[in-house]
């Protein structure tokens, strides 16, 4: 058998799907990736950058567009043999015992009966979960059901273990009690697995665990480059080069032009008609300000999430929305307010929508647009159809549809149009006088 | 192989050590996944004779008496066509043709159950089957069964010739097509809405086409099937009873059963043996809900997909089967045997990891696409050509004004069913005691077959000179109304108790209340009891607009009386006009009325 350094690889691999409206998304672009024996590769990238979508051609779940994966040189058709995953959902059988859960795989290869119990139960006592053989799923707790998840994928022994948001699901304590364990397992060299393959959201989580963070760009999903984590394990959260990778990794994720180290970026994106909007709500937006206003106007983001208690993916919406209104300028990892966003954040109610109404008219074309065709239709109404078939252009259907709501709500905090859920029509706002007269008499009060 | 011989060996050793009666020592035996079906939990398998044992022993003994010779009757007594079966009015033969209408429906579900399977699984699997089956579904259930007694009964009168045995046939499979429909889709939408992630699972550990089945698809869907199931067998009542005695082409047929005796008894204007079959009737329906749907609910309720750990619901006959040690003396003689049979079926069912290639071109599809459009086409062409050979244009205005008199009835029911049963189903639903109590009776009311209380309605009709145009509408809500209040009481009960507390609160009453809170609450619920309740009018149709006691018929105008003349005389134009027509009108409603309202309901209304 030839020597193959890789157990798994995509070689310049294409995903399309196609959309309602006709035409079709591209979610990942010639996008390259190889999975070596003995490393921890981890997949980070925003919300819809395609990283499952990756994941699931590695394992063999979806066929790419283009491209071939191939497994240890050979190419890969249909479901791959060689891994086994670790879900978001856990997706356990729920009327199956946690034993016939972690031995599923095995019966399945037909393995005898007593065999697959043995190693059944040895993956669950790795776990900790020795004594709940019999449990029902239910009877568990939600770190425990991803304990099952984990043993059953490791009575597997995968050359690949594939984890998709694997700790997403869980409350933050009980994910970073499973996230150190499974870290400990790797670093006692126990573990069940070859390599590993992590996508996440979470950048603490990926420099943590592995050894390579690749990192996937939006829309078409690309690989921006990837960041080497040279740390000695066991890690060391508070240590400096942690914090360092930490920075470095925020900095490429909340820029998108911004370089990541070894890897040149790739060349830039062309400017699009319809930027993606983040799907932020007004009310969060104007929050994020008022508390960066308030602590000092500049802010580190980590470190903002974190006392917050909010994930990253929580918090960029807001921010990726506040920037994109002028409201807020992001580099290095850090935050700073606008004069604009000043303003914004300190205004009484009435001037606060009027500066939301110019920024976006100003920065946001389609609002523009929309506004447009709203003052020279007769009856002043477009029904929701007619904005949903631009976006489904150049969205996916879900997004397009997202897109519709993003936007359907800043305009109506900027009091620009109104929306009729029932009839499904959106219409110009009425003159807001009477509003501005009541601002006014309480600012005179 | 091997192992289903070894699995043979252990079953030997396992019934001689029962007889050496060293049953008390713990024996371990591999439980299967889905064969123990969740009767018994591992803490509970240690076996005692007890009083359990007793009634679980007899009452399994009873069933398989009665069912063998029930069945062998229907089998042995071979009567030519002409040599009708009569039927005694005497009461005491009510427990037999209870027993045999009872076989009837079992027999039919257990059809239902495998077409269910087999449809249902090939429309999630296959692409292009998909297109074809699904909306031939769609249509088949707006088919009204009744119109089609007519067709089925010939064809399987000429099929078992000389045998009782085709009007068996043609019974069961009357009930069969008012079962099947909903629980195939049912299986359906479960196996179409499966978690994407719990097939990835099952793709990724390589699970065998059978592994797939019983350990996923089949879990996941049984709690909707045994619902739609239950619901379903109600609903087939119904037909049981109209399709015992029919006539067919001027001829009278007859089977003998629980729906042959009230027809007899209508005949002969007896009033007590209507009576007499009624009790009957309704200690039927109570002793299979607490026997068989019962237990059958309270098992599904342990294949939810979700993971909240609930109260576990209990019931008193899984309680006894469960502190019974027949069922695991039974369990542990063939858990070795079945564990074999799993493991082989799996075996031949498994997933080649490398042959999932699943090329799809365009240009075969749009081949397939066309000829089915042609198929249908030539089909609907085939079928009008027919009416208009046997009948002329203006015969086809004339039904069609009929269907809209049939229409406009099911329309007023339903409208007088919501004014009258709204109120009262959110006042029930609204009191959880009450509807503890009094939903169990209302699902046995809707069970029950209206069609047996169609005598008492009518004499009331010629006693008090009601035109059955009027009367008709009240005979069709008599079966359909349950389903709207039924659905009302979920409803209501499904509004959350702290919109409730708001709403007192802020002092909402009267009519504001039902506008804001009430209203909008119940309405998905309405929508979907209505839609039930409008099928189950249009099918009692052809029954309630043609009615008699003894020579006495009254007949009111209506699609539904319009296919029942045609059939009794076999006069085939008509009756495919008049199930053509009355299948339209079905599909058109839901068009245009009922998916509307059930969108604006998913959409609008939804709690939560
Ligand atoms: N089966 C599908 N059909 C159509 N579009 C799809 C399908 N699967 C994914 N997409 C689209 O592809 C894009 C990427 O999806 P994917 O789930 O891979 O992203 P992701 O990076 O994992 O995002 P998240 O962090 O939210 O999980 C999304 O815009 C999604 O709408
Ligand atoms: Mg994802």
């Amino acid at each position: 058998m030839a020597h193959t350094t890789s157990l798994l690889t995509a070689e310049r691999v294409s995903k399309t799907f196609p959309l309602s409206a006709g035409g079709e998304q591209t979610v990942l672009e010639t996008v390259s990736l190889t999975v070596a024996p003995g490393e921890v590769v981890a997949l980070l990238g925003r919300s819809g950058s395609g990283k499952s979508t990756l994941l699931r051609i590695l394992a063999g779940l979806i066929e790419p567009s283009t491209g071939i994966v191939t497994r240890h040189g050979v190419a890969l058709h249909g479901p791959n043999p060689d891994v086994a995953m670790v879900f978001q959902s856990f997706a356990l059988l729920p009327w199956l015992t946690v034993q016939e859960n972690a031995e599923l795989g095995l019966t399945a290869r037909g393995v005898p009966k007593e065999n697959a119990e043995k190693e059944a139960m040895y993956a669950l006592q790795m776990v900790g979960l020795e004594g709940f053989e019999g449990a029902y799923p239910k009877e568990l707790s939600g770190g425990m059901r991803q304990r099952v998840g984990f043993a059953r994928a490791f009575v597997m022994k995968p050359d690949v273990l594939m984890m998709d948001e694997p700790f997403s699901a869980l409350d933050v304590l009980t994910a970073e009690n499973l996230r150190g364990e499974i870290s400990d397992l790797w670093e006692r060299g126990s573990f069940p697995s070859k390599s590993i393959l992590l996508v996440t959201h979470n950048i603490e989580e990926a420099i943590l665990l592995a050894d390579r963070i690749v990192i996937l760009g939006t829309n078409p999903g690309r690989i921006r480059g990837e960041v080497r984590v040279d740390i000695a394990r066991p890690r060391d959260k508070s240590g400096p080069r942690f914090r360092a990778l930490v920075d470095h990794v925020y900095t490429v994720m909340t820029n998108p032009e911004a370089a990541v180290e070894e890897v040149p970026a790739a060349t830039a994106k062309p400017t699009k008609r319809f930027p993606m909007l983040p799907h932020a709500r007004s009310g969060g937006i104007s929050g994020l300000l008022e508390i960066i206003y308030d602590r000092g106007g500049r802010e580190d983001l980590p470190q903002l999430a974190s006392d917050l208690r909010l994930e990253i993916d929580d918090l960029l919406p807001a921010v990726d929305a506040s920037a994109l209104l002028g409201f807020a300028s992001v580099a290095e990892g850090d935050v700073t307010i606008t004069d604009t966003g000043k303003e914004f954040a300190t205004a009484g109610i009435h001037r606060s929508h009027e500066i939301f109404k110019e920024q976006l008219l100003s920065r946001v074309p389609l609002t523009a647009t929309v506004l447009r065709v709203l003052e020279q239709k007769r009856d002043g109404r477009i029904g929701k159809e007619f904005l949903v078939d631009i976006l489904d252009e150049h969205f996916s259907d879900d997004e397009a549809e997202k897109q519709f709501q993003t936007l359907i709500d800043w305009g109506r905090y900027a009091h620009l149009f109104e929306y009729d859920a029932d009839e499904e029509r959106l219409y110009l706002a009425e003159p807001e006088e009477d509003v501005a007269d009541r601002d006014a008499q309480s600012a005179a009060d | 192989m091997a192992e289903a011989q070894r699995g043979f060996g252990i079953l030997f050793k396992r019934i001689e050590r029962i007889w050496n009666g060293r049953l008390a020592t713990p024996v371990r035996f591999s439980r299967i996944p889905q064969f123990g079906i969740g009767l018994r939990t591992e803490s509970e398998s240690r076996p005692s004779f007890h009083s359990a044992d007793l009634a679980v022993g007899l009452g399994t003994l009873v069933l398989l008496y009665v069912a063998a010779r029930v069945g062998a009757e229907s089998l042995v007594k071979f009567n030519p066509p002409d040599v009708i079966p009569t039927i005694s009015l005497d009461p005491r033969n009510l427990p037999n043709y209870a027993a045999r209408s009872t076989l009837r429906m079992f027999i039919a579900l257990g059809f239902s159950t495998l077409f269910t399977f087999v449809y249902g699984y090939a429309a999630a699997r296959s692409r292009r089957a998909e297109r074809v089956l699904v909306p031939l579904l769609d249509i088949l259930q707006s088919v009204p069964v009744l119109g089609f007694l007519s067709v089925t009964v010939t064809l399987f009168i000429a099929l078992f010739r000389g045998s009782l045995l085709g009007l068996e046939a043609a019974s069961i499979f009357a009930i069969f097509t008012g079962q099947a429909w909903n629980m195939t889709f049912s299986f359906y939408q479960s196996l179409r809405t499966v978690p994407t992630e719990l097939d990835e699972m099952a793709t990724l550990y390589g699970l065998s086409k059978w592994e797939r089945f019983t350990r996923l698809e089949l879990p996941s869907s049984v709690i909707g099937l045994v619902w739609n199931g239950m619901m379903s067998f109600g609903g087939g009542w119904f037909f049981l009873a109209a399709s015992e005695s029919i006539s067919v082409l001027n001829r009278q047929y007859t089977l003998p059963g629980l729906g042959s005796y009230v027809a007899s008894a209508i005949a002969a204007r007896d009033l007590h043996a209507v009576g007499w079959a009624i009790v009957t009737m309704v200690i039927l329906v109570l002793l299979i809900d607490q026997l068989f749907w019962k237990p059958l609910v309270t098992i599904a309720d342990r294949y939810k997909l979700e993971l909240s750990a609930g109260e576990e619901r209990r019931f008193w006959v899984v309680d006894l089967w469960r502190a019974a040690s027949l069922p695991a003396i039974f369990e542990r003689i063939l858990g070795p045997s079945l564990f074999g049979l799993d493991r082989m079926l799996s075996h031949f069912t498994r997933v080649e990891p490398h042959a999932e290639r699943r090329s799809t071109s365009k240009t075969a599809d749009r081949v397939f696409n066309v000829i089915v459009s042609i198929t249908s086409i030539g089909l609907l062409v085939v079928a009008i050509r027919f009416v208009l050979s046997g009948v002329g244009l203006a015969e086809v205005g004339h039904a069609a004004l009929l269907g809209l008199a049939t229409a406009a009835r099911v329309l007023a029911l339903l409208v007088l069913s919501t004014i009258v049963w709204t109120p009262i189903g959110v006042a029930i639903g609204f009191n959880p005691r009450l509807a503890r109590l009094s939903q169990p009776l209302v699902q046995i009311c809707a069970s029950f077959p209206a069609n047996f209380l169609f005598p008492f309605a009518t004499l009331v009709f010629i006693r008090f000179g009601i035109h059955l145009n009027w009367g008709s509408m009240l005979l069709m809500a008599l079966g359909a109304q349950w389903y709207l209040l039924f659905n009302v009481i979920g409803g209501a009960q499904a509004v959350p108790n702290d919109l409730r507390e708001m709403a007192t609160s802020i002092g909402l009453r009267g009519i504001r209340k039902w506008r804001f809170l009430i209203g909008p609450g119940i309405f998905g619920s309405w929508v979907t009891g209505a839609i039930t309740a409008s099928g189950g009018a249009w099918n009692a149709s052809i029954v309630a607009e043609i009615v008699s006691w003894g020579h006495t018929t009254l007949r009111a105008a209506g699609l539904g009386a319009y296919i029942a003349d045609a059939t009794s005389t076999g006069d085939w134009p008509r009756i495919v006009l008049g199930v053509g027509l009355m299948s339209v009108f079905v599909v058109t409603l839901n068009r245009i009325v009922w998916k509307p309202l059930y969108r604006l309901a998913q959409t609008r209304f939804q709690l939560s």
